[in-house]
């Protein structure tokens, strides 16, 4: 009797899962990734010709609550219209019924690999501050991630950062409509989503009925990232202070591993950054900073050798950041007076 | 500021400290008006040189070197006119060029653009 591999295995499991495109105009390549709602493939856009990351849904659930949530991903994303945030392109159902939606397709590593090839600490927040540009985008749309975290940050061929995963995103606010309640998009009549047939596809999902909202009591988000509100499962107290606890804490990812991977492992972190880490990680929301945009300005003048608002200074600081910012010309002036003095002391012999 | 009028005022005042120091030379005290004012010229004339140098060269290197050449053909020239104290004249003045070399190409802003200059 022949035993069969551990990755044959995996390969028959996979196979009843693999979705059929057929109707629809792409053509599946391969997998690229499995996550809690679907899978992620790579097909190719026969009509753009093109290639698009399409997330399907596991197994058919037409009207169910899953289907509903990945079309919300898509609206989601769709309404998010900036270069940090991966765009959606396509949504439709496969003919066996499973929901799916294209966006592009990202081809780069992820940022806790990234890094490694970055030993800077300026180009290391250099790049987080692109990420901030995004999430603050995000959040002036009334968009909260609730999932950042370093798997979820793509880093492109060509330095592009993009940031991945919505499926887990709250919107607060819709930008039109009076009647919008919080966290909460306007209701839609139900309407049954058409197989995939092409052009008219994306229509009949324009009038699906949007997602239930969270309910209180539910943890979303990835240990370690996620704020002390969301581990709670206090959904309702979930707003853009939370993705600013997630982004302290790729902060705090970003500087830390580089100290831990320094030769030098005792060097401490610097204070100002730490405060600025510490600010952002604060356990109460109301001690963070209140958008993601102080945050990025803390930053940005941490980077231009200023004081940043989450610390205050003593003298001392203040002394060593002007020194920091200005050491070569204090040193400059210092060999002016060194040679001064020697001059003089030349002179009087 | 920019970089033409920073060479200028630091160009003066390291000019104007350079000639005071020759107080501590007995032999030249009687004449230290002079030598300050015209320590002070010499620092003008390099700060203008070196500022219009940074105007068009962006190089913090060539800025440097630019500056120390400036500081000592000024001081050299001086020197001659005193026949003496070389080291004493050369080696400040020619360190006061470094100084506003670095100055006049790390601070100082830098010529705006036809765009931002017709706002």
């Amino acid at each position: 009797m022949r035993f069969l591999s551990d990755k044959t295995l995996e390969r028959l499991r996979d196979t009843p899962d693999i979705p059929s495109l057929e109707g629809t105009r792409y053509v599946l390549l391969n997998r690229v990734a499995r996550g809690g709602m679907g899978v992620v493939y790579a097909a190719q856009d026969e009509r753009l010709r093109r290639r698009v990351a399409l997330k399907v849904l596991d197994a058919p659930e037409r009207n169910g609550e899953l289907a509903r949530r990945l079309i919300r991903e898509a609206q989601v994303l769709a309404s998010l219209e900036h270069p940090g945030i991966v765009p959606v392109h396509d949504v439709g159902t496969l003919q066996d019924g499973r929901v799916f939606y294209t966006m592009k397709f990202v081809e780069g590593q992820r940022l806790d690999k990234h890094i490694q090839a970055l030993p800077s600490v300026a180009d290391r927040l250099r790049l987080f501050l692109r990420v901030c540009d995004a999430i603050a985008f995000a959040h002036a749309r009334g968009v909260v991630h609730r999932d950042i975290k370093p798997a979820n940050i793509m880093i492109g061929p060509f330095g592009e950062v993009l940031v991945l995963d919505w499926g887990l995103a709250k919107v607060l606010r819709q930008l039109t409509g009076p009647n919008d309640r919080a966290d909460r998009e306007p209701t839609r009549p139900k309407d049954p989503v058409a197989p995939a047939n092409g052009d008219d596809t994306a229509e009949h999902l324009a009038a699906t009925e949007h997602s239930a909202t969270t309910g209180h009591g539910t943890v979303m988000g990835t240990p370690g990232y996620m704020s002390p509100e969301q581990a709670r499962g206090e959904n309702h107290g979930v707003d853009e202070r939370s993705d600013i606890f997630s982004l302290g804490a790729v902060l705090r990812f970003l500087v830390t591993e580089l100290r831990s991977e320094s030769s030098e492992p005792g060097i401490p972190l610097d204070k100002s950054l730490a405060a600025v880490c510490a600010k952002s990680l604060a356990l109460d929301s109301a001690d963070r900073y209140a958008t993601v945009t102080q945050l990025a300005a803390d930053l940005s003048r941490y980077l231009d050798g200023l004081p940043v608002s989450a610390r205050e200074e003593t003298f001392l600081d203040r002394a060593a950041r002007f020194y920091r910012r200005h050491n070569v010309a204090i040193l400059l002036i210092a060999a002016y007076l060194l040679m001064r003095v020697v001059l003089f002391v030349i002179s009087r012999r | 500021m920019n970089k033409v009028l920073l060479g200028i005022l630091l160009g003066a005042v390291l000019g104007a400290i350079d000639g005071a120091t020759a107080w501590f030379t007995p032999a030249v005290r009687a004449g230290i008006a002079g030598i300050i004012v015209g320590s002070t010229v010499k620092g003008i004339i390099a700060g203008v040189a070196i500022g219009f140098f940074a105007r068009k060269v962006h190089s913090l290197l060539l800025g440097i070197l630019f500056g120390l050449a400036v500081g000592f053909v000024l001081a050299f020239l001086i020197a001659q006119l005193q026949h003496g104290y070389y080291l004493q004249i050369i080696l400040p003045g020619s360190l006061v060029g470094v100084i506003v070399g670095y100055a006049t190409q790390r601070y100082g802003a830098g010529p705006t653009t036809a765009t931002a200059a017709t706002r």
